[in-house]
């Protein structure tokens, strides 16, 4: 019992250890390691082709590294090697204690079926067997993520860019995972928009005490979300810190240069 | 001119050995599609080109044949099949659901209980259940293979959504002894009860998609619901015109263009049975008032 009862926030949550990727000569991602806490946004940042994305999908275990290995502390408290996890394993994992936010909601929706089935589908695939309580905690999710409730049985094709975000957040928080892996979820969205979808992400994120890995190349939703920076360069990780050491106070001469390219508000 | 002489059941003998493997490796995992090398017909795919082969492959001498189309024993289909296997195989062939060993059915199981002995082998288009969900037949391999089935509620949930009930009347999903989702051909779903613990072994052929399935004898069949929205049977709430049953699935047929219609048995044997029998309905009996679920 001590060890179940030690599972708190000292322990961290997913552990990434020497990662790397090669796609043939390329090398993607070379030796990252890291540890992320329970409830600790990490944001990765760096330009296009710097390995950002590789290196999330290396994390979800959607891809298999070519050195180093990834771990994640189980619901029971035990840390474990994604890449000893089975298939099916990994599957429930990804669909229940994770969510995945793509770029394009379009992978990450089912974009024919109405946004109250894509919220419960996550719901359905765990065995709930209610519609009555289904639809009623897809409802709660839309209204948390402001989407209308009125739209419930409209398909997420008739929804604008910004709603079809909001809705891929709300299908992937449904089962209350611990841990979020972002793409670039500002991604082509206009400002405001962005702006309001930040909003809501950092409210939800503090709420549910989520950890989160996002993926972006911009600073400001680094700033807005993240706790620590990851700044990635030719798939190395160049620089880590506090957020807002990093950003204030840059020490690599690639992150200043990151930094000084933001337009000053 | 010489009428070509074919193999007995027209299929080659090493043919029918390799549909015998699919249909006992099919018994042995009921409800999983076995792919089979699935052969031209001399038909058209969508004419039962499955079901014809899963025939062939299992009819011997002694077999007693009967083929019905969507309940009839006397449709286009029905009867070409049933001609086909008197001529290339020379077996008995009937009408009657009691005497038949081996059934082929398009879209309905006939409404006289099967007995433990006999064999339906269905003709299916499309056998795979998620396909609309899940373009991706890898994928769906995949969640069968992890009996993933969340995505198969999805398509329910979208049917109370919209029209505030279970929408789906034919192929409704069921879940075969408690593991793989199984499309049940295009059946109504008021036949769906009749799989579940079965006297006779059930066969599933789709030619054009080579796939093999099956249920065998007194296995568990459940059709897919919601616990606030269960299974329900559908018929329309009507007298059959011809011989008064009240319990069998009818057919709609349009008599006039000024809106008149009858209901009648769309199981002919059956509806044959019961009037020699001495039931007669009336063929001016207007429907009960139609209700949704009975």
């Amino acid at each position: 019992m001590s060890e179940l009862s030690s599972l708190d926030n000292d322990q961290p949550l997913l552990v990434a250890e020497g990662l790397a990727k090669n796609y043939g000569r390329l090398a993607a991602c070379r030796d990252v390691s890291f540890a992320l806490y329970p409830g600790e946004v990490l944001a990765i940042v760096g330009e296009s082709g710097s390995g950002k994305s590789t290196l999330l999908q290396l994390l979800s275990a959607q891809l298999a590294p070519s050195a180093g290995h990834v771990a994640y502390r189980m619901r029971d408290g035990v840390l474990r090697d994604l890449a000893e996890l089975g298939e099916a394993e990994r599957r429930f994992l990804f669909r229940t204690d994770w969510g995945f936010v793509h770029q394009d909601p379009a992978q990450g929706l089912r974009m024919g079926v109405s946004a109250g089935a894509n919220v419960g589908e996550r719901l359905m695939a765990v065995g709930w067997n209610h519609y009555g309580r289904i639809r009623d905690t897809a409802s709660t999710w839309l209204e948390r993520v402001e989407i209308d409730v009125g739209r419930i049985d409209d398909a997420p094709k008739t929804y604008s860019g910004g709603m079809r975000q909001r809705l891929q957040i709300a299908r992937n928080l449904v089962t209350e995972p611990r841990l979020v892996f972002m793409d670039e979820p500002t991604g082509g969205l206009d400002v405001s928009v962005q702006a309001r979808l930040l909003d809501l992400m950092r409210n939800l994120v503090s709420e549910l005490g989520l950890a989160a890995i996002v993926v972006t190349h911009d600073l400001a939703v680094a700033r807005l979300l993240s706790h620590r920076v990851m700044v990635m360069k030719g798939g190395r990780v160049i620089e880590t810190g506090l957020t807002d050491q990093v950003l204030d106070d840059p020490r690599e001469p690639y992150t200043q240069l990151l930094v000084s390219s933001i337009l000053p508000p | 001119m010489n009428a070509p002489t074919y193999n007995f059941a027209y299929l080659d003998e090493q043919t029918k050995r390799m549909i015998r493997r699919a249909i006992l490796k099919a018994i042995a995992i009921p409800g999983y599609q076995v792919p089979f090398a699935s052969r031209e017909m001399p038909m058209p795919y969508g004419w039962g080109t499955g079901g014809v082969q899963v025939t062939a492959a299992i009819l011997g001498p002694d077999d007693v044949l009967k083929v019905i189309d969507q309940g009839s024993d006397d449709t286009t289909n029905a009867i070409s099949i049933r001609k086909f296997f008197g001529k290339t195989a020379g077996v008995a062939t009937t009408t009657s659901t009691t005497d038949a060993t081996v059934i082929q059915t398009r879209h309905r199981i006939p409404e006289a209980s099967l007995h433990a002995g006999q064999v339906l082998v269905y003709q299916v288009p499309i056998p795979e259940p998620l396909r609309f969900l899940e373009p991706r037949e890898t994928e769906t391999r995949r969640m069968h293979a992890l009996a993933e089935y969340g995505l198969m509620h999805v398509k329910l949930y979208e049917d109370i959504a919209r029209f505030g009930h279970i929408a789906t009347a034919y192929a409704y999903p069921v879940k075969v002894n408690a593991r793989y989702v199984m499309d049940p051909s295009p059946t109504p779903k008021f036949d769906n009860p009749k799989m579940d613990n079965c006297a006779a072994l059930q066969l599933f052929g789709a030619g054009r998609e080579k796939r093999i399935y099956a249920i065998p004898p007194y296995t568990t069949v459940v059709s897919l619901d919601f616990e606030d929205h269960p299974f329900t049977r559908y018929r329309f709430n009507a007298p059959c015109a011809l011989c008064g049953a009240d319990d069998s699935y009818l057919d709609e047929i349009v008599t006039d263009d000024k809106g008149g219609r009858m209901f009648v048995c769309s199981d002919t044997d059956f509806c044959e049975q019961r009037q020699a029998a001495g039931h007669h309905g009336t063929e001016s009996a207007a429907p009960h008032k139609e209700k949704a679920h009975v």
